[in-house]
Parts: structure tokens; sequence; C-alpha cells
């Protein structure tokens, strides 16, 4: 009986190490997901770059 | 025991009784459909053309970044709506295939996602623009979020003759971003909108009465009843028309302006009394009403844009 128990144990801990499993529709979404806010983070990036450049050294100088 | 009295009924995002968290299945286009994008490109022409015709110059990146704080704090506003209203919206069949009553998005994403991208857009407009513009659209967000979404949406058949306010902001970040004020001409632009919304929505409401009644939505047919819905659908054009021309009777616009205003003004007259006059329920005539809305006010400003943003006066 205990050793029923403990190899039930070994099992659920098994499963636990694994982790969250993700299928392929979820890992298609998160894909989708991570390229778009790679896509924003960037654009954010060069807007700020080139509100920089056009600025110069004013940029921080603004109209309140 | 239950917390929740038998009977009550959940309002808002808690009554769209949202799955535990998993892994999401939201892909990219699930939340650019949370932003609204056929509202947002009204809203980004009418901030276009309160910034064209605004006096003094603007460079043009900063024009853009102004036009894209709008655009996104105008879809950070479509997100937040969706997420409050996804019980609304499960019950409607023109909006319950959208990502949260669908269940693509869960509430708290949505909810996340409206949050940063309102911060982002005010803050981003505020740095890069300046504060009053920054500080308009904020109050336009909270407006259309808290004041149309949250408390009058569900609770008077004035909603969207108050809540409409939101959607005639627009011009007037345009022109605050270009001028850093505010005076008569944005005003009239932001009355333009105001007193057309009305007609505009009720002629959807009308041909929308049972969607709207499934979902509990008090809006003007189901309250009042067709006729004075009609009625006052002719009221709000007749004011509308006339405020339609003021841009060209205070001198801001041209003749070009006037004309087209006039001519697209009386046809608009002429069908808002077709639809108070139809004995029938006037589906058809309301359809009508509702497209020419939308040709009318996109003329409106393209004419004024063309005119004085892009061409000087003519006429």
């Amino acid at each position: 009986m205990t050793a029923a128990l403990r190899s039930t144990d070994i099992v659920m801990e098994e499963k636990q190490d694994k982790g969250i499993v993700l299928t392929e529709a979820q890992k298609r979404a998160r894909r989708s997901r991570s390229i778009a806010i790679a896509l924003s983070l960037a654009a954010l990036v060069i807007l700020f770059y080139v509100y920089t450049l056009i600025k110069g050294p004013i940029v921080l100088v603004r109209p309140i | 025991m239950s917390l929740i009295t038998e009977g009550a009924e959940l309002q808002g995002p808690l009554a769209t009784g949202a799955r535990l968290a998993e892994p999401s299945l939201a892909e990219a286009r699930d939340y650019f459909a949370l932003l609204k994008p056929r509202v947002m490109s009204l809203v980004v022409f009418t901030a276009l053309t309160g910034l064209a015709v605004a006096p003094g110059a603007i460079h043009p990146v900063t024009g853009f970044t102004a036009l894209l704080c709008v655009a996104v704090g105008a879809g950070a506003a479509g997100a937040l709506n969706m997420w409050y209203d996804a019980d609304i919206d499960a019950r409607m069949i023109r909006t319950a295939r959208r990502p949260v009553p669908s269940g693509r998005v869960q509430p708290g994403e949505a909810l996340a996602f409206g949050l940063t991208l309102a911060g982002f857009s005010v803050v981003v407009l505020g740095l890069l623009v300046n504060v009053l513009a920054a500080a308009v659209l904020a109050f336009t967000i909270f407006f259309y979020v808290v004041i149309y979404t949250i408390w009058l949406k569900r609770s008077t058949p004035q909603n969207i003759v108050i809540g409409g306010a939101a959607g005639a902001f627009p011009p007037m970040i345009g022109w605050a971003a270009v001028t850093g004020s505010l005076s008569l001409e944005p005003i009239l632009l932001f009355l333009i909108i105001f007193f057309w919304t009305p007609a505009h929505f009720w002629a959807l409401a009308l041909c929308r009465s049972e969607d709207y009644a499934r979902a509990g939505v008090p809006m003007m047919p189901l309250v009042k009843g067709e006729a004075s819905t009609r009625r006052q659908m002719l009221l709000y054009t007749l004011v509308t028309v006339p405020l339609g021309l003021t841009p060209w009777l205070f001198g801001y616009a041209g003749l070009l302006y006037g004309a087209t205003a006039g001519i697209l003004g009386a046809a608009m007259v002429a069908l808002a009394f077709r639809v108070d006059r139809e004995r029938l329920p006037a589906e058809r005539a309301s359809r009508q009403l509702f497209s020419f809305s939308i040709l009318y006010l996109f003329l409106l400003f393209a004419v004024l844009l063309v005119e004085r943003g892009f061409g000087g006066m003519i006429g």
C-alpha cells in the first residue's frame, strides 16, 4: 500500500516537473504576440530616435 | 451560502465568467480588434483635420506623433470599452464575435492592454507634443470609458447623446497639438460632431432594437419608442446642419466648404424627414440615414482639410 502511494507521488512529481506544456495553437498565438510586441517596441525606439534627431538639444524644452 | 444574492445580476467584466488563468490563445490580430480600428480611423481623420486647419506650423514628425498618440489613445478607450462591456457584447449579434465575449482574449488581458496603451499615449503626447493636447486626450479616454461606458450606457437613453462628446474631442486634440491652446474654431468642430452623433447612432439603434433589448441597453427607441426617436433624430439633424455651415459663416472655411455643407446638409435633412415620416418600421430609411451620416461628416471634414490644410483658402 505504502509502496503504491510512493509510486503515485513520484508520477505526480514528474508531471509537475514538466510545468505547463503549451499546445501548438498556444505556441503559435504566443509567437504572434511576441512579434507584435517586438515590432511595437522597435517602432517606439525609432520614433524617439527620430524625434531626438529633429529636435536636437532642445528635445527636453517643451511648451507647457 | 452564496455571497451573491440569488437573482442579482452581475454587470460588466465580472459577469463574463472568465476562465481561470491558463496560457492565452489570443493572437496579435485579436488585440488589434480590441482597438476598434474602424472607429479609430474616423477619430484619426477628424484629429488630422483639427491639426491641419490650426494656424501655425508643426513639424511633420511632431504631427505624426500627435496622430499616432490619438490613434493609440482611441484604441485604448476601445479596448477598455470591450473589457467592461463584454457581458453586453456577448448578448448582441453584432458584437458577440468580439475578442472578449468569444473567449479569445481574457477580460484581464483586455484591461491591462487598454490601461497600458492609454498611459503610453497620454505620456508620449505630453512629452513629445504638448501638455494641453495630452490633457484633452486623457479626458477623452476618461469620458469614453468612465462617463459613457461604465455610467451612462446602462443607465439612460441619453447615453449616446452625452457620451457622443468623447467622439467629438479629437479635432480639439489636433488643434491643441499645433497651437498649444483652444479657440472657437475647434469648439465648432466639436459641436458639429457632438450634435451629429445622436441621429447617426439612433439610426443604427432603430435597425438593431432587438439586439439592444436582448442586451438590456436602454437605447432611445426601446425607452421612448420609435416615433419619439425618429422625431428627435430629425431635431438633432436640424441643429447639426446649420452648425455644419458655421465654419464657412464665421469665415474659417471657403466657398467650397460652404457649398458642400449646404448640399450635403439638405440631403441629410431630407433623409431625416423620411425617417420621421415613415409609417412602417423605418429600417430602410434608417439604414440610408446611418450610411449617409458617415459620408456627411467625412466629406465635411475632408473638404475642410483640402481647403485649409492642403490648399489654403479656396473661394
